[in-house]
Protein backbone atom coordinates (compact mmCIF):
# COMPACT_ATOMS: atom_id res chain seq x y z
CA UNK A 1 0.00 0.00 0.00
CA UNK A 2 2.87 2.73 1.41
CA UNK A 3 4.95 1.20 -1.99
CA UNK A 4 1.48 2.39 -4.86
CA UNK A 5 1.25 5.35 -2.53
CA UNK A 6 5.19 6.41 -3.34
CA UNK A 7 5.22 5.57 -6.18
CA UNK A 8 2.34 7.60 -7.17
CA UNK A 9 3.74 11.09 -5.66
CA UNK A 10 7.55 10.21 -7.10
CA UNK A 11 5.85 9.67 -10.17
CA UNK A 12 3.35 12.34 -10.03
CA UNK A 13 6.25 14.73 -9.03
CA UNK A 14 8.62 13.45 -11.61
CA UNK A 15 6.41 14.40 -14.59
CA UNK A 16 4.75 17.82 -12.83
CA UNK A 17 8.54 18.25 -12.47
CA UNK A 18 9.28 17.51 -16.33
CA UNK A 19 5.97 19.32 -17.77
CA UNK A 20 7.38 22.68 -15.85
CA UNK A 21 10.71 22.69 -17.04
CA UNK A 22 9.53 22.88 -20.57
CA UNK A 23 6.66 25.30 -19.85
CA UNK A 24 8.33 27.61 -17.32
CA UNK A 25 8.77 31.72 -18.74
CA UNK A 26 12.27 31.75 -16.80
CA UNK A 27 14.72 29.21 -17.04
CA UNK A 28 16.07 29.75 -13.60
CA UNK A 29 12.94 28.30 -12.33
CA UNK A 30 13.28 25.30 -15.53
CA UNK A 31 16.09 25.03 -13.46
CA UNK A 32 14.53 24.28 -10.16
CA UNK A 33 11.96 22.19 -11.68
CA UNK A 34 14.35 20.07 -13.25
CA UNK A 35 15.94 19.62 -9.71
CA UNK A 36 12.46 18.60 -8.53
CA UNK A 37 11.90 16.03 -11.34
CA UNK A 38 16.05 14.79 -10.51
CA UNK A 39 14.74 14.38 -6.83
CA UNK A 40 11.82 12.69 -8.06
CA UNK A 41 13.10 10.06 -10.03
CA UNK A 42 16.22 9.41 -7.81
CA UNK A 43 12.94 8.57 -5.07
CA UNK A 44 11.35 5.92 -8.28
CA UNK A 45 14.71 4.37 -8.52
CA UNK A 46 14.99 3.42 -4.93
CA UNK A 47 11.73 2.09 -4.68
CA UNK A 48 12.69 -0.81 -6.86
CA UNK A 49 15.87 -1.08 -4.80
CA UNK A 50 18.50 0.17 -7.23
CA UNK A 51 20.11 2.68 -3.86
CA UNK A 52 23.44 3.41 -6.09
CA UNK A 53 21.83 4.74 -9.40
CA UNK A 54 19.47 6.82 -7.10
CA UNK A 55 22.20 8.50 -5.04
CA UNK A 56 24.40 9.32 -8.13
CA UNK A 57 21.47 10.85 -9.84
CA UNK A 58 21.20 13.71 -6.57
CA UNK A 59 24.96 13.51 -6.49
CA UNK A 60 25.39 14.29 -9.73
CA UNK A 61 22.48 15.74 -11.64
CA UNK A 62 21.08 18.00 -8.56
CA UNK A 63 24.78 18.82 -6.97
CA UNK A 64 26.84 18.90 -10.16
CA UNK A 65 24.81 19.53 -13.56
CA UNK A 66 21.75 21.64 -12.62
CA UNK A 67 23.93 23.76 -10.52
CA UNK A 68 26.17 23.93 -13.66
CA UNK A 69 22.93 25.17 -15.55
CA UNK A 70 22.06 27.53 -12.91
CA UNK A 71 25.28 29.30 -13.07
CA UNK A 72 25.61 29.30 -16.77
CA UNK A 73 21.93 30.84 -16.70
CA UNK A 74 22.73 33.38 -13.88
CA UNK A 75 25.81 34.40 -15.49
CA UNK A 76 24.57 34.88 -18.95
CA UNK A 77 22.59 38.38 -19.58
CA UNK A 78 19.78 37.51 -21.56
CA UNK A 79 16.15 38.99 -22.75
CA UNK A 80 14.10 35.76 -22.21
CA UNK A 81 11.02 36.77 -23.26
CA UNK A 82 12.29 37.31 -27.25
CA UNK A 83 13.25 33.75 -26.87
CA UNK A 84 9.67 32.95 -26.24
CA UNK A 85 8.46 34.03 -29.61
CA UNK A 86 8.11 31.18 -31.08
CA UNK A 87 6.14 29.23 -28.92
CA UNK A 88 2.47 29.62 -29.76
CA UNK A 89 3.74 29.24 -33.54
CA UNK A 90 5.82 25.82 -32.75
CA UNK A 91 2.90 24.59 -30.26
CA UNK A 92 0.83 22.70 -32.56
CA UNK A 93 3.72 20.87 -34.29
CA UNK A 94 5.28 19.89 -31.23
CA UNK A 95 2.09 18.82 -29.98
CA UNK A 96 1.36 16.64 -32.74
CA UNK A 97 4.77 15.09 -32.33
CA UNK A 98 4.45 14.31 -28.98
CA UNK A 99 1.13 12.63 -29.25
CA UNK A 100 2.17 10.34 -31.79
CA UNK A 101 5.46 9.49 -30.49
CA UNK A 102 3.34 8.89 -26.79
CA UNK A 103 1.03 6.72 -29.24
CA UNK A 104 3.90 4.76 -30.44
CA UNK A 105 5.51 4.49 -27.26
CA UNK A 106 1.96 3.09 -25.64
CA UNK A 107 1.96 0.55 -28.12
CA UNK A 108 5.16 -0.63 -27.22
CA UNK A 109 4.72 -0.85 -23.46
CA UNK A 110 1.13 -2.20 -24.08
CA UNK A 111 2.89 -4.80 -26.79
CA UNK A 112 5.92 -6.03 -23.96
CA UNK A 113 2.60 -6.70 -21.30
CA UNK A 114 0.67 -8.46 -23.58
CA UNK A 115 3.52 -10.65 -23.24
CA UNK A 116 4.41 -10.93 -27.15
CA UNK A 117 8.08 -10.14 -26.83
CA UNK A 118 10.57 -12.77 -25.84
CA UNK A 119 13.43 -10.35 -24.02
CA UNK A 120 15.15 -14.00 -23.79
CA UNK A 121 16.23 -14.81 -20.00
CA UNK A 122 19.18 -13.16 -18.17
CA UNK A 123 22.55 -15.36 -18.65
CA UNK A 124 23.03 -15.24 -14.44
CA UNK A 125 26.45 -13.74 -14.38
CA UNK A 126 24.97 -10.31 -13.39
CA UNK A 127 22.23 -11.33 -11.68
CA UNK A 128 20.49 -9.48 -8.56
CA UNK A 129 21.51 -11.15 -5.22
CA UNK A 130 19.81 -10.98 -2.22
CA UNK A 131 22.66 -11.44 0.54
CA UNK A 132 25.02 -8.38 -0.51
CA UNK A 133 23.51 -4.92 -0.63
CA UNK A 134 23.13 -3.29 -4.09
CA UNK A 135 26.24 -0.89 -4.49
CA UNK A 136 28.33 -4.09 -3.23
CA UNK A 137 26.76 -5.60 -6.48
CA UNK A 138 27.19 -2.97 -8.70
CA UNK A 139 30.90 -2.52 -7.16
CA UNK A 140 31.87 -6.16 -8.10
CA UNK A 141 30.29 -6.01 -11.22
CA UNK A 142 31.56 -2.35 -12.34
CA UNK A 143 35.52 -3.19 -10.92
CA UNK A 144 35.39 -6.65 -12.59
CA UNK A 145 33.65 -7.67 -16.17
CA UNK A 146 33.32 -3.72 -16.80
CA UNK A 147 36.30 -2.40 -15.40
CA UNK A 148 37.28 -1.42 -19.07
CA UNK A 149 34.54 0.72 -19.55
CA UNK A 150 34.27 2.42 -15.89
CA UNK A 151 37.86 3.10 -17.25
CA UNK A 152 37.13 4.52 -20.90
CA UNK A 153 33.66 6.49 -18.81
CA UNK A 154 36.64 8.17 -16.98
CA UNK A 155 39.06 9.33 -20.30
CA UNK A 156 35.11 10.92 -21.96
CA UNK A 157 34.73 12.74 -18.11
CA UNK A 158 38.45 13.42 -18.90
CA UNK A 159 38.20 14.78 -22.23
CA UNK A 160 34.30 16.73 -21.27
CA UNK A 161 36.71 19.08 -18.77
CA UNK A 162 39.66 19.75 -21.10
CA UNK A 163 36.93 20.31 -23.62
CA UNK A 164 35.53 22.83 -21.48
CA UNK A 165 38.25 24.41 -20.40
CA UNK A 166 39.86 24.87 -23.42
CA UNK A 167 36.41 26.21 -25.05
CA UNK A 168 35.89 29.14 -22.28
CA UNK A 169 39.34 29.57 -21.36
CA UNK A 170 40.75 33.30 -22.34
CA UNK A 171 44.32 33.97 -22.80
CA UNK A 172 44.97 36.63 -20.44
CA UNK A 173 47.17 39.92 -22.82
CA UNK A 174 50.82 39.34 -22.71
CA UNK A 175 52.28 42.31 -19.64
CA UNK A 176 48.85 42.02 -17.84
CA UNK A 177 48.79 42.11 -14.02
CA UNK A 178 49.20 38.25 -12.63
CA UNK A 179 49.85 36.54 -16.24
CA UNK A 180 51.51 33.55 -15.44
CA UNK A 181 54.45 32.25 -17.53
CA UNK A 182 55.13 29.26 -16.88
CA UNK A 183 58.49 28.02 -18.68
CA UNK A 184 60.13 31.63 -16.79
CA UNK A 185 59.33 29.77 -13.62
CA UNK A 186 60.57 26.38 -14.54
CA UNK A 187 63.96 28.24 -15.90
CA UNK A 188 64.93 30.02 -12.87
CA UNK A 189 67.62 28.63 -10.63
CA UNK A 190 68.45 28.89 -7.47
CA UNK A 191 71.98 30.77 -8.38
CA UNK A 192 70.22 33.36 -10.31
CA UNK A 193 68.18 34.24 -7.90
CA UNK A 194 69.50 34.27 -4.34
CA UNK A 195 72.93 34.94 -3.34
CA UNK A 196 75.17 33.99 -0.04
CA UNK A 197 76.53 36.35 2.24
CA UNK A 198 78.33 36.35 5.16
CA UNK A 199 78.09 40.33 6.59
CA UNK A 200 80.61 41.47 8.97
CA UNK A 201 78.74 42.47 12.17
CA UNK A 202 77.69 46.00 12.73
CA UNK A 203 78.01 46.61 8.40
CA UNK A 204 74.97 46.47 6.54
CA UNK A 205 74.98 44.32 3.50
CA UNK A 206 75.88 45.49 -0.33
CA UNK A 207 73.22 43.96 -2.54
CA UNK B 1 0.58 -3.68 -7.18
CA UNK B 2 3.02 -1.55 -8.98
CA UNK B 3 4.58 -3.39 -12.10
CA UNK B 4 7.12 -2.81 -14.80
CA UNK B 5 4.47 -1.13 -17.52
CA UNK B 6 4.01 1.55 -14.41
CA UNK B 7 7.34 2.02 -14.58
CA UNK B 8 7.62 2.54 -18.49
CA UNK B 9 4.78 4.55 -18.90
CA UNK B 10 6.82 6.84 -16.46
CA UNK B 11 10.19 7.02 -18.65
CA UNK B 12 7.51 7.36 -22.27
CA UNK B 13 5.63 10.43 -20.24
CA UNK B 14 9.01 12.00 -19.40
CA UNK B 15 10.69 11.08 -23.09
CA UNK B 16 8.17 12.49 -24.60
CA UNK B 17 8.03 16.07 -22.61
CA UNK B 18 11.57 16.38 -23.17
CA UNK B 19 11.09 15.83 -27.18
CA UNK B 20 7.89 18.34 -26.73
CA UNK B 21 10.42 20.93 -24.86
CA UNK B 22 12.80 20.54 -28.06
CA UNK B 23 9.77 21.76 -30.27
CA UNK B 24 8.38 24.44 -28.48
CA UNK B 25 11.29 26.21 -27.09
CA UNK B 26 13.31 26.18 -30.39
CA UNK B 27 15.32 29.43 -29.42
CA UNK B 28 16.58 29.11 -26.18
CA UNK B 29 19.03 26.59 -25.85
CA UNK B 30 19.37 26.39 -22.63
CA UNK B 31 15.80 24.79 -22.45
CA UNK B 32 17.16 22.83 -25.44
CA UNK B 33 19.57 21.19 -22.93
CA UNK B 34 17.56 20.66 -20.22
CA UNK B 35 15.21 18.61 -22.38
CA UNK B 36 18.10 16.77 -23.34
CA UNK B 37 18.26 15.72 -19.89
CA UNK B 38 15.04 15.31 -19.53
CA UNK B 39 14.81 12.32 -22.40
CA UNK B 40 18.40 10.66 -20.81
CA UNK B 41 16.41 10.85 -17.24
CA UNK B 42 13.41 8.83 -18.76
CA UNK B 43 16.53 6.42 -20.59
CA UNK B 44 17.78 5.60 -17.01
CA UNK B 45 14.23 5.36 -15.84
CA UNK B 46 13.35 2.42 -18.37
CA UNK B 47 17.22 0.94 -17.35
CA UNK B 48 16.66 0.79 -13.77
CA UNK B 49 13.11 -0.38 -13.73
CA UNK B 50 14.37 -3.35 -16.69
CA UNK B 51 17.39 -3.76 -14.07
CA UNK B 52 15.39 -4.46 -11.24
CA UNK B 53 12.40 -6.81 -12.13
CA UNK B 54 14.43 -8.61 -14.87
CA UNK B 55 16.68 -9.08 -11.66
CA UNK B 56 19.96 -8.54 -13.77
CA UNK B 57 22.32 -5.59 -12.29
CA UNK B 58 23.65 -4.64 -16.12
CA UNK B 59 20.76 -2.58 -16.53
CA UNK B 60 22.27 -0.36 -13.92
CA UNK B 61 25.71 -0.29 -14.74
CA UNK B 62 24.53 0.94 -18.30
CA UNK B 63 22.46 3.64 -16.67
CA UNK B 64 26.00 4.74 -14.71
CA UNK B 65 27.40 5.21 -18.24
CA UNK B 66 24.41 7.10 -19.48
CA UNK B 67 24.79 9.38 -16.61
CA UNK B 68 28.53 9.73 -17.38
CA UNK B 69 27.55 10.82 -20.88
CA UNK B 70 24.98 13.22 -19.65
CA UNK B 71 27.46 15.10 -17.45
CA UNK B 72 29.93 15.37 -20.12
CA UNK B 73 27.59 16.23 -22.36
CA UNK B 74 26.14 19.21 -20.50
CA UNK B 75 29.72 20.37 -19.59
CA UNK B 76 30.56 20.52 -23.84
CA UNK B 77 27.04 22.46 -24.35
CA UNK B 78 27.57 24.45 -21.87
CA UNK B 79 30.76 25.52 -22.60
CA UNK B 80 29.71 26.32 -26.22
CA UNK B 81 26.94 28.07 -25.41
CA UNK B 82 28.98 30.15 -23.09
CA UNK B 83 31.58 30.87 -26.23
CA UNK B 84 29.11 31.67 -28.79
CA UNK B 85 27.54 33.96 -26.09
CA UNK B 86 30.61 35.95 -25.76
CA UNK B 87 31.23 36.16 -29.51
CA UNK B 88 27.50 36.99 -30.22
CA UNK B 89 25.75 38.65 -27.22
CA UNK B 90 22.65 36.22 -28.04
CA UNK B 91 22.19 32.49 -27.58
CA UNK B 92 19.32 32.25 -30.30
CA UNK B 93 19.86 29.13 -32.18
CA UNK B 94 18.34 30.85 -35.15
CA UNK B 95 21.72 32.21 -36.93
CA UNK B 96 23.76 29.21 -35.25
CA UNK B 97 24.54 28.65 -38.72
CA UNK B 98 26.31 31.44 -39.17
CA UNK B 99 29.17 30.68 -36.56
CA UNK B 100 32.01 29.44 -39.34
CA UNK B 101 33.88 27.50 -37.54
Amino acid sequence: MIETLAFYLFAGLVIAGGAMVIMSRNPVHSVLWLILAFFNAAGLMVLVGAEFIAMLLVIVYVGAVAVLFLFVVMMLDIDFAAMRAGFVKNFPLGIAIAVILLAELGLGIGAYGAGGLELGAADGTAAARSDVSNIEAIGALLYKPYIILFEIAGIILLVAMIGAIVLTHREPKPGARGRQDIGKQISRRPEDATVMKSPEYGEGVEL
Amino acid sequence: MIGIEHYLVVGAILFVLGVLGIFINRKNVIVILMSVELILLAVNINLVAFSAFKGDLVGQIFAMFVLTVAAAEAAIGLAILVIYYRGRGTIAVDDVNRMKG
